[in-house]
């Protein structure tokens, strides 16, 4: 406290000092990452470093919906050249039966330099300082910020192909590898050719560049090009996730010389990139800081968007050269409690909200929609809403003997099930009213997905009053005795029909949520037995196919209705194929529709077939569709540019502070309160008076 | 008392072993290498192969604690258990499933700890004395029984609320500390003062009444007695005569403590965001790494067996009674 006291800043306030007036972004992060390898990582809680440090090819645009990919290193978005078994040129919308290879040339802008790091750094005659260092040169280095020279060079093609021959790096595991090896020609021959030498030669740097990649090639020192096996419009997408990022071979080699591993320095953990920002600070036990890259070439911040951004002065900042913020600080908070109440202090800029403090924060207005309490706002907080590219259903397992199948009687069973089960309910009591009810596979803001009443799904909801309106209980009790299950009895058995959920769920919360959903079968009569088990056993009943109904999920990869059809597709099942189609939903028709759909551009004819594979799945109700999550995010009142943007993860460059505002706020809200500090002194020395008085009389009371 | 601690020491040797196969086959019975593969590998598109060739690349391919193919001794010697046990037993951590080195990382995480639980222990022992010798001394007045009833109502309170509360009151509240967070230095005395206070309050009912007994127990003993009627006053009887012996069993009971003083709390570090060996365990029971938990399970009975030793020996000299043959 003593050291508190010498601040000037409020005593409170975790942070030092001579940050108060820094040009700072806050924030907090509850998980540690696993993998700051972009090959590897595939998690949002590591994108959110990883994103304002590694450039791949392409990006989303920060403020157009629907997402919109625009190039990021690249000099455009490339299109695909298609080519028949002779080698012949194909048009842009050639069938994909017709296509032998499609090929996606990428040029890259010249001057883009990497950030600063000692991997780079050579001496007077070119060579690297920090290559080949022998044991005893790493004995006074601890962390990378040790090496006492930096370098940099610049960004070339070669880079980006190092990176894809790495997805084939038997050392790296990269969760893509195979997805890719199906598309990317050669590929999989190089995973066979590396395996080989890397079983021989496991602690050496293995040399990629000597390796060849039929599939992806140099053309010159900007431009590469990668050959698909097969038409896959979809690599574009792909294109701007980090598994594409740029790694040059000068930092594979430093990171993999003997003793860097024993103290940590790896590239799992100390990223090389090109991007806005690099990490200085890489303690994921306590925070992690990102500085600003000083060889970052500068990007302007977009001048267009949606039609209401003008209006919510989100292009004020248009034209300017990014990034706004000169450090970034991410602190680990495990818990909700004390990541929301700093947040409230004014020591994060931004929150989500955590069911614990949903009612501090948000209330429903009159018409049902959110805004924030009267506290948030007498602080200036301001809440962003977005529909997250994400859905959270409830499966049947289609190998099932009751719920599964292709009989009418068991899509009958699955459909009143469909209604009975009421997600308006359950957005309402357990998501504080943040979800909107899914009618398909396909969430809100992707193409496919309908609005209005010809989104709806006509198997559980109707059109009444201008909304969808689930249909009654009673048709679905009538849809249970056309399946042969009357009041909830078999009435080849006469058994009462007793279902069981599979979760690996349990806690308070759980159990609410398993209360409540046997609560909705048993408006069909239906006992729902609820079969809780740790998550590993839950994933083996799930690749097994012994689960009955499952609640499962799925967060978009990128914006394209493939993304979440695919979890339909039966080749995908989950049993025998280890796939994402957990429902191990099967129906040729839908499957036919697919393999069509999948390689198709965005355009009318792509929603006649979308049209039809929805249909196709309502009708078979392999899920209770869910919902989609609505992201709720709050941020002070210094914090500008703030439009949730799902799909990418490199926002953090358009973010602008006025720490001036923040620091003014911080010292009004968190003045130091003394006075019970003295009333405790106070009643601790009242409290000690009659004491003090009897331990005199006891002094001077005679011996017993 | 050489002799003795190296009997000692010979006697851990099994008991380690036996906690080594007991946290194995308990953490291969909830995880299989399977799962441990998934969970470092996260959850989308994974396929056996990658599954397969993680396994393979960390040594869990192998059988489990018998290898029936193998030849000799190598069907106890090929196996997931020896392998990552053998060197275990030489502080050779080894590398996490997410592939960082576990000595480096505990010789980062013990400090933290310590600055939290080392003033703890001292704060602690120091109030919990002068309250359990306060109350000793009023035995059986209104501040013997009422601070009894306070020692009865806090030891029944849930350590989660003296954290949650602490936070909500002494950090948002009264905005005097910072509610959680750490750092190096002098900087960290800001952050250590909440989960210091915390831990001291939520510490005082249960300590505070062990301690008075003792020390009641003390003062009803002949040798009080005796220095009473030399006509000692009550403070030199208490100072002097009860608090030295009643010591005794506080010391030792303090002493076992102190290795493990390293390993910290899971709870008060998770809550507060300290960088500690406690949030280190949680995590990876979350994670499933086996190659932390199995080296942290490793690391606190060692530290444990260490801290019964000192115990033994701390008796000999606060008690010059007490020999070790």
């Amino acid at each position: 406290m003593l050291s508190a006291g010498c601040n000037f800043s409020p005593w409170n306030n975790p942070y030092p000092d001579s940050q108060s007036h820094g040009n700072i972004y806050y924030d907090s992060f509850e998980e540690r990452p696993k993998h700051l390898d972009p090959v590897s990582s595939y998690s949002s809680n590591e994108y959110v470093f990883l994103g304002q440090i590694y450039e791949p090819p392409l990006q989303y645009h920060f403020l157009k919906r629907p997402y919109e990919l625009v190039p990021l290193t690249a000099t455009s978005v490339p299109e695909a050249e298609y080519y028949d078994n002779a080698g012949n040129p194909l048009d842009a919308d050639a069938p994909a039966e017709l296509v032998h290879h499609a090929v996606y040339r990428i040029t890259i802008k010249p001057g883009i330099l990497y950030q600063p790091h000692p991997a780079f750094a050579r001496d007077k005659k070119g060579n690297y300082l920090f290559h080949d260092l022998p044991l005893r040169d790493l004995e006074k280095i601890h962390t990378l910020a040790d090496f006492p020279e930096t370098g940099t060079r610049e960004l070339i093609a070669e880079d980006y192909v190092y990176q894809i021959k790495r997805l084939a790096h038997p050392g790296v595991h990269s969760p893509i590898a195979g997805l890719m090896s199906k598309y990317i020609s050669g590929l999989e021959e190089l995973t066979a050719a590396l395996a080989n030498e890397y079983k021989n030669n496991k602690h050496h740097f293995l040399d990629l560049r000597k390796h060849q990649l039929s599939g992806v090639r140099i053309l010159d020192r900007y431009t590469f090009e990668i050959t698909l096996k097969e038409k896959y419009p979809q690599i574009r997408y792909w294109l701007s996730m980090y598994f594409f990022s740029p790694m040059p071979w000068e930092a594979d080699y430093f990171y993999s010389q003997p003793g860097m591993k024993e103290k940590n320095i790896v590239l799992d953990w100390y990223p090389v990139g090109t991007g806005p920002y690099m990490l200085t600070e890489n303690n994921p036990n306590r925070r992690m800081v990102l500085e600003r890259n000083p060889n970052f070439r500068g990007e302007l911040y977009p001048a267009e968007g949606e039609p209401e951004d003008a209006a919510n002065n989100l292009l004020q900042d248009a034209g300017q050269t990014m990034p706004f913020i000169d450090t970034v600080i991410f602190s680990l908070e495990r818990e909700t409690i004390p990541a929301w109440n700093k947040f409230l202090q004014g020591y994060y800029d931004t929150s989500g909200i955590a069911s614990d403090s949903f009612d501090q924060a948000v209330q429903f207005n009159t018409l049902g929609q959110a805004e924030l309490t009267e506290q948030m706002q007498d602080k200036g907080i301001r809440l962003s809403m977005a529909v997250m590219s994400s859905t959270s259903y409830m499966g049947f397992n289609m190998r099932d003997d009751v719920v599964g199948g292709d009989s009418e009687r068991a899509r009958l069973l699955r459909r009143a099930i469909s209604i009975a089960v009421d997600y308006e309910e359950f957005i309402s009591i357990f998501t504080n009213g943040r979800g909107v009810p899914a009618q398909g596979p396909i969430p809100p803001g992707l193409f496919g997905y309908i609005e209005g009443s010809d989104g709806i799904n006509p198997y559980v909801y109707t059109w009444r009053n201008g909304r969808a309106e689930r249909r009654s209980v009673t048709e679905a009790q009538q849809l249970m005795i056309d399946a042969g299950y009357p009041e909830g009895r078999d009435v080849r058995t006469g058994q009462s029909l007793i279902l069981y959920l599979d979760t690996s769920a349990a806690g308070p919360d759980a159990k609410a949520v398993f209360d409540w959903l046997r609560k909705q079968f048993s408006k069909l009569g239906i006992n729902l037995v609820i079969r809780a088990t740790d998550y590993n056993r839950f994933q083996e009943k799930m690749l097994k196919g012994t689960e009955q109904i499952f609640m499962w999920g799925w967060n978009a990869d990128y914006p394209d209705p493939e993304n979440f059809l695919f979890l339909l597709y039966g080749p995908h099942a989950k049993v025998g194929m280890n796939g994402e189609n957990a429902a191990n939903y099967g129906n040729e028709e839908f499957d036919e529709l697919f393999n069509h759909m999948r390689n198709m551009s965005n355009g009318p004819e792509r929603q006649a077939i979308l049209d039809k594979m929805i249909e196709i799945a309502r009708r078979d109700a392999p899920w209770i569709w869910g919902l989609h999550p609505v992201a709720f995010s709050l941020h002070h009142s210094w914090f500008r540019n703030a439009k949730r943007n799902l799909m990418a993860n490199n926002t953090l460059k358009y973010i602008r502070i006025d720490p001036e505002t923040r620091n003014k706020l911080r010292a009004q809200w968190n003045q130091p309160v003394f006075w019970p500090l003295i009333l405790i002194l106070v009643i601790l020395l009242i409290s000690i008076i009659p004491a003090w008085f009897s331990y005199k009389r006891r002094e001077r009371s005679p011996a017993l | 008392m050489i002799n003795y601690v190296i009997r000692r020491i010979a006697y851990a040797l099994p008991i380690l072993i036996g906690i080594n196969i007991i946290t194995f086959v308990l953490f291969f019975v909830v995880n299989t290498p399977d799962d441990m593969a998934r969970m470092q590998l996260g959850q989308k598109r994974i396929t056996q192969e990658a599954i397969d060739k993680w396994k393979s690349e960390r040594g869990y391919d192998k059988p489990v604690l018998w290898n029936s193919q193998a030849s000799a001794g190598q069907k106890i010697s090929d196996t997931i258990f020896f392998q990552n046990s053998i060197k275990l037993f030489l502080f050779d951590f080894g590398q996490s499933d997410s592939g960082r080195d576990i000595g480096y990382d505990i010789r980062q995480r013990m400090w933290p700890s310590l600055a939290i639980t080392f003033p703890s222990l001292i704060l602690g022992l120091i109030s919990y004395i002068t309250f359990a010798l306060t109350l000793a001394f009023f035995r059986g007045s209104y501040i013997d029984v009422w601070g009894v009833v306070m020692c009865v109502i806090m030891m029944s309170i849930s350590s989660m609320f003296y954290i949650i509360g602490g936070q909500f009151v002494i950090g948002k509240l009264f905005n005097l500390v910072p509610i959680s967070g750490y750092d190096t230095g002098f900087d960290a005395i800001k952050f250590v003062a909440l989960p210091v206070i915390v831990g001291l309050i939520g510490g005082i009912g249960s300590s505070t009444r062990w301690y008075r007994t003792i020390f009641l127990e003390e003062m009803n003993k002949d040798f009080v007695r005796t220095a009473r009627a030399k006509g000692l006053s009550e403070k030199t009887v208490l100072y002097r005569h009860v608090l030295r012996n009643g010591l005794i069993p506080i010391l030792t009971g303090v002493v076992v403590v102190l290795p493990l003083l390293f390993i910290g709390s899971l709870v008060t570090e998770s809550f507060f965001a300290v960088p500690g060996l406690g949030s280190y365990t949680i995590d990876a029971i979350s994670n499933q790494d086996f190659a932390i938990v199995r080296s942290m399970v490793y690391l606190g009975s060692v530290l444990y067996i260490i801290g019964l030793i000192l115990t033994d020996i701390s008796y000999t000299i606060a008690d010059p009674r007490i020999r070790l043959e």
